[in-house]
């Protein structure tokens, strides 16, 4: 008992909270604040287990960029609650086995030994004392699990590339500002001497387009 | 008392006691300082436009920032009926929270004692870049809650805005955490007593510091600062011409208070990161006598408020950006130049480090 344990019931107990309000609440965009509320407790645990660099990642790249576009996206939703509770009866069958599924997964996790893998068994070793945690993990994963760093990476930058083609689309006829043109433009191409004459009139050149 | 809660009290009761201390002095000093900084910003906005800026209250309108304050306190909160009541007044509690949470980790002068520091982290570098990403919550609720159409605009503006210019103050500070080898602030600070202006020989100096080797990374960090902040010439979230007042349009009173609090203090802050990143943090501008007898504190909030003074220059000088432009800037401009120096500065170092 310490301070060590205040704080890890404190973040436990505010996780599991605010876990289960993140289905229980009724409006969509106060599911995701609790979900940001979540993150951050977990966040809290893992600096309790000394996985400071870890915390702070969970930080920055779960809350403060993927949250944040689930939030956007939720806000934009038109969310019809009426329609959504029609469709609650339909759909519960299958809510239930996907439930009972995950259910039945956890349970054979927590039971057999057997389909534990060793390297769980090993998040019992103790943290060293003279290397940080940032250094521990990069000395790691730049080493014995480059090929596994380099796989993930390909795959992400797989998926980056079809989201981009997927969503990109080049409408035509929209006037675009190219500052590469704008500055490119001098007096040469920009002005065009002429001599008018006396009483004459002088047509302008249509735009290019 | 028995033996036993006496050891309990030295182990943790003290410890919090000092950490409750210096958090209360920190916040004290910060909120004090920047009552003086908003007033500087506006001096400085006034002397540029040749005006005169507040002079009433007190001498040189040094107490406005106050009076301002207490004006604020002292009216009627006014929240809208359509408003997510709850979410509407936790938005402005949590941009002043997370903006004077960042503070925790900020070094801020060294001693025979040691650091003056609340929590000298391991990962200071990336705590403050996961405490300003915070910061677009309170935006985004603020305007989501507020159930308008020009606080949303806002909100979705700012969101955008923010997150798009994270991105290259990461990269930013990670050329930076290159050369030092270390997230620890104050190591970032230690490491850069010695550097460019060491190779002619001279005693620790203002050319060791990083701001003189990563020139163009300081300029990068200082305009992504701009847009992070929301500051002008990117200041579209609250683009009075367009959105009125943006996000903060249906805010008033204290709430409204709390947010421009936790603006000038997320402005602050980002002041002080720049001085540790790039100017050296509390050193001295030169190592001899006159100049490493002052107490490094003076240093630190020398370089904060000059710092500071360009953050106002470039709101009274500089005309906004169009929208497309910032994001332009953001991702076309500033994305690939900052990820093509951190691959320089890496071989760079790699190179220096096998000849």
């Amino acid at each position: 008992m310490g301070l060590t344990a205040i704080f890890f019931y404190l973040f436990a107990t505010l996780a599991l909270a605010s876990g289960a309000m993140v289905i229980v609440a009724k409006n969509p965009v106060h599911a995701v604040l609790f979900l940001i509320v979540t993150f951050f407790n977990a966040a809290g645990l893992f600096i309790l287990l000394g996985a400071e660099f870890l915390a702070m990642l969970l930080v920055i790249v779960y809350v403060g960029a993927v949250a944040v576009m689930f939030l956007f996206v939720v806000m934009m939703l038109d969310v019809d609650f009426a329609e959504l509770r029609a469709g609650f009866i339909k759909n519960a069958p299958v809510g239930l086995i996907v439930g009972g599924v995950v259910l039945a997964e956890l349970v054979a996790l927590l039971s057999a030994r057997a389909i534990v893998p060793p390297p769980v068994a090993a998040t019992g070793a103790p943290i060293p004392r003279d290397v940080t945690n940032t250094e521990a993990l990069g000395q790691l994963l730049y080493t014995k699990y480059v090929y596994f760093f380099q796989g993930a990476g390909l795959v992400l930058l797989v998926a980056m590339i079809g989201a981009i083609v997927l969503t990109l689309h080049h409408r035509q006829g929209v006037k675009r500002q190219s500052i590469a043109d704008q500055v490119a433009r001098g007096p040469k191409t920009a002005v065009k001497m002429v001599k008018v004459a006396s009483g004459g009139s002088v047509v302008p050149d249509a735009p290019k387009r | 008392m028995s033996s036993e809660t006496m050891t309990m009290f030295w182990d943790y009761g003290l410890w919090l006691l000092i950490a409750v201390g210096a958090s209360l002095l920190v916040l004290v000093g910060l909120l004090l300082c920047v009552a003086f900084l908003l007033l500087m910003d506006r001096k400085v906005w006034a002397a540029v436009q040749m005006r005169r800026g507040p002079n009433v209250v007190g001498p040189f309108g040094l107490l406005q920032s106050f009076a301002d304050l207490l004006k604020f306190v002292f009216k009627e909160p006014v929240i809208p009926a359509g408003a997510d009541k709850g979410v509407f007044l936790l938005a402005p509690l949590v941009t002043a929270t997370c903006a004077l949470a960042a503070w925790a980790v900020i070094p801020m002068s060294k001693d025979g004692w040691g650091t003056w520091v609340i929590a000298d982290l391991n990962v200071g570098v990336l705590y403050l870049l996961a405490i300003s990403s915070l910061g677009v919550y309170g935006v985004i609720m603020g305007g989501w809650a507020s159930n308008s159409k020009y606080p949303f605009m806002g909100a979705l503006r700012s969101a955008a805005q923010m997150i798009s210019y994270e991105v290259s103050l990461g990269f930013v500070v990670i050329t930076v955490l290159l050369i030092v080898g270390s997230l620890n602030l104050s190591a970032i600070v230690t490491a850069q007593t010695s550097g460019v202006g060491a190779w002619f020989g001279l005693p620790a100096s203002a050319l060791d510091w990083y701001w003189l080797p990563l020139l163009p990374m300081f300029v990068m960090f200082f305009i992504s600062s701009l847009a992070e902040t929301n500051r002008p010439p990117f200041d579209l979230v609250e683009a009075e011409s367009e959105l009125v007042a943006g996000f903060m349009v249906e805010y008033s009173s204290t709430p409204y208070l709390l947010f421009m609090l936790g603006e000038y203090v997320a402005i602050t802050t980002m002041c002080a990161m720049a001085t540790i990143l790039f100017l050296g943090g509390w050193l001295p501008p030169l190592d001899i006598w006159p100049l490493n007898a002052v107490p490094g504190i003076f240093w630190f909030g020398a370089k904060v408020v000059f710092m500071f003074f360009m953050f106002a220059m470039a709101k009274a000088m500089v005309p906004r950006y169009r929208y497309d432009q910032l994001m332009r800037l953001g991702w076309k401009v500033f994305l690939p130049l900052s990820l093509a120096m951190v691959v320089v500065v890496a071989g760079v170092l790699q190179f220096m480090r096998s000849a």
